[in-house]
């Protein structure tokens, strides 16, 4: 409901201040990544640098080149498998409910909200028995284990939408569970992908118990080496945030580019929202 | 109607992801507990068959009232204060900015993406970037120098300062007084809702909590044989103004949400009615949202309760003042082999974020049926 009046100039003023102060960070990140090392006299923190020195990025670049790839497979491979089973999940849920399934969904999206903390040293025996500790195809299964949830949730959402006498006339040509699915349910599929699919990524992308806890160096993603780096004394501030705007920007760029959808996740995930 | 097959089948493709997480969330829950009431810790952690001990609830008891426990005490305490101010901050500023943006005249998509998009980073990108601008000399303290006034001084995440303070061991001396209180508190509500049955049972139950409090017989019943003092570290407000800056977009967002779905006819008959603008906001809109607030502090809540990589990115997990449970038991388990005292920390955690989302999530799924 726009505002009148006088009140209409001043909420667009405080709206327009807010936002140039939420959007200070970014200011600093980016002045900061592109002066060079001797520039960043503290007294000097807000002023532009002399000339932009992209040296940084391509220091973290080379730097980072190894974690980001290791970030890319996690999230895309671990989003891909969290995505599909969550969209069969959904569908059992909504369209074929069992016996239990009432009690059974609780339960399931309980597991969305617990502190990992509280299974993480018998995850951490489990990958060490199972010889998936270190390495990325473990930090795969977690991710896509402890995504279930969330994509389960999302999809059974979506699909409760789908009206049964749909699926009743598909039933009627001779369509059974998996020719529904396959010809009725994944034809609509695709907002709910794009939107599980994006709130996954960005998840996964943006992880790091996990991640400090479960990955040896080598296969260790980015959020764990950007953390590395920055907590290290000796380092100049300008590589810590080139490196901070080279590991925000994939999930940035979605955002941007496909703001809706993360949005939809993002109030989905809220259960009631 | 489904036939048998096909019923057979749906929870045939189920059962892997119902089984997967039975295991990796219940099992390994119940493994921690169990792992928690043992010894299981430094050289036994290791080896291939170490040699563990049942040792009851020994691990909680250090934990709360040892010697050795002191600092994950004071790590509670950061954690009930963080959680406090960061869900009460972010959900004024979430409701500001939702309110704010609402009334806009122009400029809305611009400025809601504005406001929304540190949500999309991760805790350790906003920790980096905050852990630069809080350094001492960093760029909040040197913002008063870009219009010509000297510098702040205020030590944003290195402040060692303490406020606050209270005794750990008076503990149940406290407890008393805040039990009284509330119990007073719903005792008035229920005297002044003619319901003077529950009203007498609760004023008793008061009276015998104040004499206990008063009387020094709580204030006895300490729970350390020496005083203890924690508070609210000075260095928390750092790690709050970075997770309020990521988190109240998505305050606003709820907010906002729930704004839309007002029906403008509700507004209206207000404003036939004669209400002012502020008037409809106060009392047609704000009562309206209420249910989006109960959400967003239970969201709020229990990523307060777990957060780790925000003060790991920040300060890192050694840095004592900034310190919360989820970063000792980072410390106790993957540093220090610890796996028992590791297990229980987690155990906590768990309890204090069942007691927000148990309620939560069963009333949400018992609430309109299927939703």
């Amino acid at each position: 409901m726009p505002a009148k009046g006088a009140t209409r100039v001043f909420v667009q003023a405080l709206a327009l201040l807010l936002a140039v102060v939420y959007l200070i960070p970014v200011y600093m990140t980016i002045v900061t990544s592109l002066k060079s090392p001797e520039e960043i006299s503290h007294l000097q923190a807000w002023s532009l640098p002399a000339s932009a020195n992209w040296g940084s990025y391509s220091i973290a670049f080379r730097r980072f080149a190894p974690y980001l790839k290791n970030s890319f497979v996690l999230a895309a491979v671990a989003t891909l498998l969290s995505a599909s089973m969550g969209a069969i999940n959904g569908y059992v849920m909504s369209k074929y409910p069992f016996p239990g399934s009432r009690v059974v969904m609780p339960l399931i999206v309980f597991g969305m909200f617990i502190p990992y903390q509280s299974v993480l040293v018998p995850l951490f025996q489990f990958l060490q028995k199972t010889r998936l500790y270190g390495g990325l195809p473990g930090l795969i299964v977690v991710h896509v284990v402890y995504g279930l949830p969330i994509t389960t949730l999302l999809f059974r959402s979506f699909y409760a939408e789908i009206p049964d006498e749909l699926l009743g006339a598909a039933r009627i040509d001779g369509a059974g569970f998996a020719g529904i699915f396959r010809y009725l349910i994944l034809p609509l599929s695709g907002p709910p992908f794009l939107v599980v699919g994006i709130w996954q990524f960005t998840q996964i992308w943006n992880e790091f118990l996990f991640a400090v806890t479960l990955a040896r160096p080598d296969a260790q993603p980015i959020t764990v080496a950007l953390a590395n780096l920055a907590g290290g004394q000796a380092v100049s501030w300008n590589l810590p945030m080139a490196g901070s705007v080279l590991a925000a920007l994939p999930t940035v760029a979605i955002y941007v580019l496909l703001g809706r959808y993360f949005v939809r996740g993002l109030l989905a995930g809220a259960l009631k929202g | 109607m489904h036939s048998r097959r096909d019923e057979l089948l749906a929870v045939l493709v189920i059962l892997p992801s119902i089984v997967l997480l039975a295991i990796f969330v219940y099992a390994f829950i119940g493994q921690s507990i169990k792992a928690s009431v043992t010894d299981w810790g430094q050289r036994a952690a290791l080896s291939l068959n170490p040699e563990i001990h049942y040792v009851g609830m020994q691990n909680y008891k250090d934990l709360f009232t040892g010697f050795l426990g002191m600092r994950f005490r004071q790590d509670l305490t950061s954690m009930i204060f963080f959680t406090a101010l960061f869900v009460v901050v972010a959900l004024a500023v979430g409701l500001g900015l939702a309110t704010l943006v609402d009334h806009l005249v122009w400029g809305e998509a611009v400025l809601r993406t504005v406001f929304l998009f540190p949500m999309s980073l991760s805790f350790v990108v906003t920790g980096t970037i905050w852990r630069w601008l809080l350094q001492p000399r960093g760029g909040i303290n040197q913002l008063p120098t870009v219009v010509g006034l000297p510098a702040g001084q205020f030590l944003w995440l290195s402040s060692r300062e303490q406020r606050l303070a209270f005794d750990w061991a008076a503990l149940p001396h406290y407890g008393c007084w805040m039990l009284a209180i509330a119990l007073g508190a719903l005792a008035w509500t229920n005297f002044r809702r003619a319901r003077p049955g529950t009203a007498r049972r609760q004023a008793v139950a008061t009276a015998a909590l104040l004499a206990l409090a008063v009387s020094g017989v709580a204030r006895r019943l300490a729970i350390l044989d020496f005083p203890e003092m924690h508070g609210f570290n000075v260095a928390i407000w750092g790690v709050v103004i970075a997770a309020v800056w990521q988190q109240s977009g998505y305050t606003m967002a709820l907010y906002l949400a729930g704004l839309r779905t007002i029906p403008d006819e509700l507004r209206e008959a207000a404003r036939v009615d004669g209400a002012s603008r502020f008037q409809i906001y106060r009392y047609v809109e704000l009562p309206m949202l209420t249910p989006i607030t109960v959400s967003a502090v239970v969201i709020l809540g229990h990523i307060a309760l777990k957060i780790f990589d925000l003060i790991f990115a920040m300060a890192g997990p050694d840095h004592a003042p900034t310190s919360v449970p989820a970063i000792t038991m980072f410390l106790k388990t993957f540093r220090g082999n610890e796996f028992a005292v590791g297990s229980a920390i987690g155990v906590v955690l768990l309890v204090l974020v069942s007691l927000l989302i148990i309620p939560y999530v069963s009333t949400s799924f018992r609430e309109g049926g299927d939703q």
